[in-house]
């Protein structure tokens, strides 16, 4: 009888014990990313390593502005391809598709997310490169190689297109039906029924799904790096080529330790993607809680 | 009235539109991978490992990286799987279901789920020049353990959700203890506690980013932990920047390996997710 209740107390504890040490993983993350970015913060300040462009790693100059934008550029590009789609296709899956439709639809969209990212970069390679170099550039500027930041945030957007189907489709699910039924017998159509009630009634579950979809863009590392050309510049036009963050980190691994503060520099730009990424998960996260909380209650 | 109808109209179309964009996408790249990867596949890929001149488009396969994914995979799944089910079973049957703190550690668990895997493979990186160990098998299977951990423990926890509460109160009756209690849970959720394997394999099967600074890559299948192990997806990712054709050609047959191989693991979870979703007690 004792035995097994000091067992039970026992593997409690031991429980606990590694229920805290994978949580804290995020903590020790953080910790460890800004001891080893240190060094570069000592020479430079926050503000010039974000928004200066020097990029001379064997001056020691680290400015991280045209990876930042890369980033922005390619994240920008995925969410407004992506969102419109997958809002349509949500409200199409749960409003209007039969049953049977919506059975064979769902487990496409499931494939979709389990598709590796190292798949989506070769596809960009193989099918997407040579489209925006022979059949989309061609009408907007002279020349492209197709390596480009719309390739990125094209092969990024059917990369983050089953994260928003289906956290949109679960939001929606959760709209009581009487709203919808409401609406319909005043006369609404279906059409400005979503339009006027769902759109309403999902925004904060949408917001959070954006947010999330944002995060997963920002971080995706192989796959852009494949197809963005990888040139340490500025965009200015969707057809340049562009240098995502996570691209520069995956690309000069093997170097970084032979240039002094190269690696210190290196780990500045995980720090800085690790930080933005924390902040927007937490608020979306937070945000889907609330809206399950509110469900339960 | 006519306005009204014609809008419907309108958008009804643009959404068929976007479902067939959105779920075509998964065929364009199956497709294209299929359609590229196909002529180039033999069976010196998945049975001999590369040869000499293998870079420039002499004999050889892939299959040092096949098993060194496999094992990276494997080892990252059992090791996850001993840390997540004690960790969501301390969430639910300590804690319980709808404890605060349980909930706080839900977000934070999802939270981690979504770090990039960049960022586990340059932390991973980091803890491995603390120890002084070199990029080895071992490196690569902790990272990818840090990354699949949150996938195990959410998996988990919603499928821990579905025992029904009577079950639980059952055995709390007859006086088991919590342990023994969750022994009757896990017992139930078995099916579940396989789809959660298989997610996490897919997932550490196909990713680069974390293996990428800690695995290493070699030409040679790995004998023991210390050893540098080669991943599929670097294989793939290092001959398609190969100019030869030959070896690109052979990084399209390795991309038609892995997405077999991944969309076989996909299937097999959905379907036992289905199973499962049956049989639980209502």
């Amino acid at each position: 009888m004792q035995f097994r209740l000091l067992k039970d107390k026992v593997l409690s504890k031991l429980m606990l014990l590694l229920t805290i040490l994978s949580v804290s993983v995020v903590l020790v993350i953080g910790i460890g990313l800004y001891y080893k970015s240190i060094p570069v913060l000592a020479n430079s300040s926050w503000w010039t390593l974000l928004t200066s462009s020097d990029w001379k790693p064997l001056k020691g100059l680290f400015g991280f502005f045209p990876f930042i934008m890369g980033t922005l550029w390619v994240t920008g590009i995925a969410i407004i391809i992506a969102l419109p789609l997958c809002l349509l296709s949500s409200f199409y899956i749960t409003e209007y598709a039969h049953p049977r439709v919506r059975k064979v639809l769902v487990p496409f969209v499931n494939l979709l997310s389990g598709i590796p990212p190292v798949i989506f970069g070769v596809w960009g390679v193989l099918f997407i490169i040579p489209l925006i170099q022979n059949h989309i550039a061609p009408h907007f500027v002279e020349f492209s190689t197709g390596y480009s930041v719309l390739a990125g945030g094209i092969v990024l957007a059917v990369m983050i297109f089953p994260l928003i189907v289906s956290i949109v489709c679960e939001v929606l699910n959760t709209i009581p039906k009487e709203l919808k039924e409401a609406s319909l017998s005043l006369g609404a159509t279906k059409w400005e029924t979503i339009k006027k009630v769902y759109l309403r009634k999902a925004k904060p579950g949408i917001i959070a799904a954006t947010v999330l979809a944002i995060s997963r863009a920002f971080g995706e590392t192989i796959a852009v790096l494949m197809v963005c050309g990888n040139n340490a510049a500025v965009p200015h036009s969707v057809f340049d080529s562009g240098y995502p963050l996570p691209a520069l980190i995956a690309n000069n691994y093997g170097e970084m330790l032979s240039i002094p503060m190269y690696d210190s520099a290196l780990m500045f730009a995980a720090l800085l993607l690790f930080i933005i990424i924390l902040l927007f998960n937490i608020i979306s996260r937070v945000i889907l809680a609330r809206l399950e909380r509110k469900l339960a209650a | 009235m006519i306005r009204r109808k014609l809008e419907e109209n309108f958008f009804k179309v643009l959404m068929l539109l976007a479902i067939v964009i959105v779920a075509g996408s998964f065929f364009l790249i199956v497709g294209t991978i299929f359609y590229k990867g196909v002529p180039f596949m033999n069976w010196d890929i998945i049975t001999k490992i590369p040869g000499g001149g293998f870079y420039i488009g002499k004999e050889g396969g892939v299959l040092n990286a096949i098993i060194g994914s496999l094992y990276i995979a494997g080892g990252a799944t059992v090791l996850g799987l001993l840390i997540s089910i004690p960790v969501a079973i301390y969430i639910n049957m300590y804690l319980g279901s709808r404890n605060v703190i349980a909930n706080s550690l839900r977000i934070a668990f999802d939270v981690l789920f979504g770090i990039p895997s960049i960022v586990y493979g340059a932390f991973g990186f980091l803890i491995m020049v603390y120890f002084g160990i070199k990029a080895s098998l071992l490196g690569g299977i902790v990272a990818v353990t840090l990354l699949v951990i949150p996938i195990l423990v959410r998996t988990l926890d919603e499928v821990i959700i579905t025992v029904p509460k009577e079950l639980r109160d059952a055995s709390l009756a007859l006086g088991a203890t919590r342990w023994e209690m969750s022994k009757v849970v896990l017992r139930q959720i078995r099916p579940g506690i396989f789809t959660a394997i298989l997610l996490s394999f897919g997932r550490a099967i196909g990713d680069v980013a974390s293996v990428l600074f800690t695995a290493g890559f070699s030409d040679n299948i790995p004998t023991s932990l210390h050893q540098p192990a080669a991943t599929l997806p670097l294989a793939i990712f290092f001959q398609l920047g190969s100019p030869v054709e030959e070896v690109q050609g052979r990084a399209y047959a390795s991309a038609l390996i892995l997405t077999i191989v991944v969309l076989i693991i996909t299937v097999l979870s959905s379907l036992l997710a289905k199973r499962f979703s049956k049989n639980k007690i209502q």
